[in-house]
């Protein structure tokens, strides 16, 4: 532990607090309305309920993995290589693996009850759980040893080479006969067949996980700067040692 | 609502991930920020 000045604030901050409370809002919103204010749908039935939890998630594991793929570039191509660029990298894929987990979860459920099976090796499952697998292997390129300069180093050009899968994620179920869906929101013509409340629920679900996105990338960016300085300091305490066992 | 079984554990599973996700990051944060200089926490 070093000596200097130390005070006891966490990583919150005012701008993250607003986030964090109109997550809440939002989210409890999507909670309660999901399950008890929104009607069944006509085709669907209740199982449409689990799309308010599961195409966010989808939205928001997608945006995670470009922010990643963007701050990796802004990594490469500054000059002065600032590190925030790389911490807000990590901590996005940290948050997407995540989101992209829970993605897969639910959609698996989904299709347990439209489908009758919980898996089936479709394209848009199947490129959805190959980005899901690139990611977690991001990751443990990330948890190798070295400085923060080699991580963020090799960490980047594998962000860099995996953002490229989420086109081809997104777009499976056009360029192959796929089970599953098509896009109802964005659906190229516009024509959106959604029921009021239903809309603004799914809409209020990508608003709410779209800030707690930020307001997780927020705290953990800034997680990984302590733990940053944290390895810095113990290897400056070391050479230290090393130096005085050398001169003594 | 039909599918009771299937709905509520999607739910449960992601506010309750969301909701471990939340407090395990408060509480890292806590708990860094006290062995970490001011210098090095620069939102403070």
């Amino acid at each position: 532990m070093n000596t200097e000045t130390q005070t006891f604030k966490g990583v919150g901050t005012p701008a993250t607090r607003l986030y964090g409370l109109m997550a809440i809002v939002a989210l409890g919103w999507v909670f309660l309305g999901g399950l008890f204010f929104t009607p069944e749908d006509a085709v669907q039935g209740d199982a449409v309920r689990i799309m308010y939890v599961h195409v966010p998630t989808a939205w928001i594991a997608y945006l995670a993995f470009i922010v990643t793929g963007v701050a990796s570039a802004c990594w490469m191509i500054g000059k002065k290589h600032s590190m925030g660029f790389d911490r807000v990298a990590g901590a996005s894929a940290e948050v997407g693996v995540l989101f992209m987990a829970m993605t897969l979860l639910s959609g698996s459920l989904w299709g347990r009850i439209t489908w009758g099976t919980y898996w089936v090796w479709d394209p848009r499952l199947t490129t959805t759980a190959f980005l899901f697998v690139t990611y977690i292997g991001y990751l443990a390129v990330r948890g190798l040893g070295g400085t923060a300069q080699q991580r963020a180093r090799r960490s980047s050009v594998i962000a860099l080479l995996a953002v490229l899968e989420i086109p081809l994620v997104h777009f499976s179920v056009v360029l192959w006969r796929s089970l599953h869906q098509r896009a109802t929101v964005l659906s190229p013509d516009g024509d959106i067949k959604m029921d009021g409340i239903m809309l603004f629920t799914l809409l209020f679900g990508v608003f709410g996980f779209s800030v707690l996105f930020a307001w997780l990338v927020s705290h953990r960016q800034r997680i990984m700067a302590m733990q940053d300085a944290q390895q810095t300091t113990a290897i400056d305490v070391a050479v230290a040692e090393r130096l005085k066992e050398a001169q003594a | 609502m039909n599918h009771a079984g299937f709905i509520i554990a999607t739910y449960g599973v992601t506010f309750g991930v969301i909701i471990g996700l939340v407090v395990y990051t408060i509480k890292q944060g806590r708990n860094l920020s006290r062995t970490v200089a001011d210098k090095d926490k620069p939102w403070t």
